[in-house]
């Protein structure tokens, strides 16, 4: 690259341009590829998945296999793992993000504790659920909701810990100086200054939690199981939306495979609209 | 901002009133603050210790899970084929030759495409357009693993089955050690499929994690080459892959890592066959796949715990793989200041 005395016609000259013309068509052809996946599979559930669409879908149970029904003891599961999920994780999470951005920012166990947290937030959920089902479902003797909720928190933690700290981090110091220089105890210029800051980042933070987990099914697969009734006892074993694609979708029952595809239409829309909302937060608080 | 300072100005109007209200109480006040500090700084650490005790939970907890297999197995486990509930003998080898197998077709593909990707997303796309196509692949990686699978079992598949496999069974028929590759009846599944939707899930993280790193490379560096007339591939080809090198890496590590513990999307479309095959269209298991399958329905201690076992070994490969990419983005960070 480094020969620039060459006349603007010489053959290296061509050659050099050549490859530069077939690199850029590679781009454009790489991009056309990744977008064109996303409409494929978008598109394809948009077709399968709208055809099965009906009310009957939010207002019957999971039927016996051959005859119709809906989705709503799965989606009643879903929406209670989730919430409890998020309830239990989401103050850990924020704790802990606190602690990494504010008390110990610099401190050796923060290290650690990010270094530990960035494996978990990209670590095998199955293994989640393997862990839950040791700590949880054999102890206890059988399956059950909370096994499921806990299993789902686990994996909502370090989702809000990275947030929680990558938004504190972007709160001017000078706030906390202006704080501190009027008296103000640390945890009350945390609670009262650098969460209100950062309040937009944070709520991002467990939106992108929520979107992650209402799609997870292998750490419920052998927590909370699943349940062909309706069912909201906690300490029984619960339907959820995932679980309940898995197993129709696997199935050879032409009713059951329908049902899956409307299913997965649904949580794809809940889960893209999950990311899209968590999006324009965080952009309308940059462009602000 | 604004917000901000105006919180501090009501802050001190707030203390101010609580001091002025009793001069006697102030002490008392004071130590109340003092103690809120304490306990918030407690609970904080506390939070964060939690997560240490997380990780090191899901250990012991496989560790102790896996003990009977592995006591029975010892060693052998990790190279033996064999799969069999009924005489309750039970090896490693070929959920892990899928697992690696399927990963390493996923990471083929999606390397090279997600580079260049991130290269046409940092050099070549209108301005305008830069920011909805990158969101569109983000949104790719947003989409949950099951619908990956559903879409695998019932499109993906049958689209191969008819269309693909036969032709690619015929054209390498006559070729050695590619016929052994692409051998065997087309079934659609197969470790060769699950490879392919590995590759499209991967693919975001691979896309956006390179586009991140290039964009961290200092303008001036780029401006330099472009001013000595290096063409558009060669500023990328020269100065932003090298300089970028540590941190794609880290991101193909990240994306690996994901690949490697990938449970739905796999288990739809491998066959779940506890099966060394050369051929990528003969079915196959990987781990989260075999423990997706049969952990409920397995009967028997040493069976359950021969999963966790296999969930142990998922567990210390990712983990292996997940830490080197953390490690490789760290270096990259501290490069850059």
């Amino acid at each position: 690259m480094a020969d620039m005395s060459h006349a603007m016609k010489s053959p290296r000259y061509a050659g050099r341009r050549r490859r530069n013309a077939i690199a850029k068509s590679l781009a454009w052809i790489a991009t056309a590829f990744g977008l064109g996946w996303l409409v494929l599979i978008l598109g394809i559930l948009l077709i399968e998945g709208i055809g099965g669409l009906s009310l009957s879908v939010f207002t019957e149970n999971t039927p016996p296999p051959g005859s119709a029904g809906g989705l709503l003891n799965a989606i009643t599961g879903s929406l209670i793992i989730t919430i409890l999920a998020v309830l239990i994780g989401t103050p850990i999470g924020i704790l802990a993000g606190t602690y990494l951005a504010e008390y110990g920012r610099h401190s050796k166990l923060s290290s650690v504790v990010r270094f530990i947290n960035d494996i978990l937030l990209s670590a095998p959920s199955i293994v989640v659920g393997l862990f839950i089902y040791e700590i949880m479902v054999a102890p206890m003797g059988h399956f059950s909701g909370w096994a499921g909720a806990v299993a789902l928190a686990v994996i909502v933690i370090p989702v809000v810990v990275r947030t929680t700290e990558d938004m504190l981090t972007l709160v001017p110091d000078t706030l906390r100086e202006a704080a501190a220089s009027i008296g103000l105890p640390r945890a009350l210029m945390i609670m009262r200054i650098a969460y209100r800051a950062a309040l937009a980042g944070i709520v991002t933070g467990v939106l992108l939690a929520v979107a992650r987990i209402s799609g997870e099914t292998a750490p419920l697969l052998f927590t909370a199981l699943n349940n062909q009734f309706f069912s909201v006892d906690m300490n029984a074993p619960m339907p959820s939306l995932p679980v309940v694609i898995f197993q129709f979708a696997l199935s050879p029952y032409a009713e059951w495979q329908k049902l899956a595809w409307s299913g997965a239409l649904l949580i794809t829309v809940a889960v893209l609209a999950l990311s899209i909302i968590a999006r324009s937060l965080t952009a309308s608080r940059k462009s602000s | 901002m604004d917000s901000g300072e105006q919180n501090v100005t009501d802050m001190t109007l707030r203390s101010s009133s609580v001091s002025a209200a009793e001069a006697a109480s102030r002490s008392a006040v004071l130590r109340r603050l003092r103690l809120t500090d304490l306990v918030f700084h407690g609970l904080t650490r506390g939070a964060a210790l939690a997560v240490l005790a997380l990780l090191s939970g899901v250990i012991i907890a496989l560790i102790l899970g896996a003990a009977p297999a592995l006591g029975t197995f010892g060693f052998s486990f990790l190279f033996d084929e064999s799969w069999n509930p009924v005489t309750e003998k039970f090896g490693a080898v070929a959920p892990i030759y899928g697992t690696l197998v399927t990963s390493a077709i996923a990471m083929l593909i999606a390397v090279p495409v997600g580079l260049m990707i991130a290269f046409f997303l940092t050099e070549l796309c209108p301005k305008p357009l830069r920011r909805p196509i990158g969101i569109a692949i983000e949104l790719l990686a947003g989409i949950p693993s099951i619908i990956y699978g559903i879409w695998g079992l019932f499109i993906f598949a049958p689209f191969l089955q008819k269309h693909i496999q036969p032709f690619l069974i015929d054209a390498f028929e006559p070729i050695p050690v590619l016929n052994a590759l692409f051998a065997g009846p087309p079934y659609g599944i197969g470790m060769g499929t699950a490879g392919l939707i590995l590759a499209i899930m991967v693919l975001p993280f691979v896309t956006s994690i390179s586009r991140d790193v290039f964009d961290a490379v200092p303008p001036v560096l780029k401006e330099a080459a472009y001013g000595v007339g290096c063409t558009t591939w060669e500023v990328f080809r020269y100065v932003v892959l090298p300089f970028t090198r540590v941190g794609v890496i880290g991101g193909f590590m990240l994306g690996l890592g994901r690949a490697l513990g990938e449970t739905m999307a796999v288990t739809f479309v491998i066959g779940n066959a506890h099966h060394v095959s050369a051929s990528l269209f003969a079915p196959g298991t990987t781990i989260s796949a075999s423990i997706a399958n049969e952990f409920t329905e397995a009967v028997g201690d040493l069976y359950t715990s021969s999963l966790v076992a296999l969930g142990l070994i998922l567990f210390v490969i990712t983990f292996i793989v997940l830490a080197i990419a953390r490690y490789m983005l760290l270096r990259l960070q501290q490069q850059g200041r």
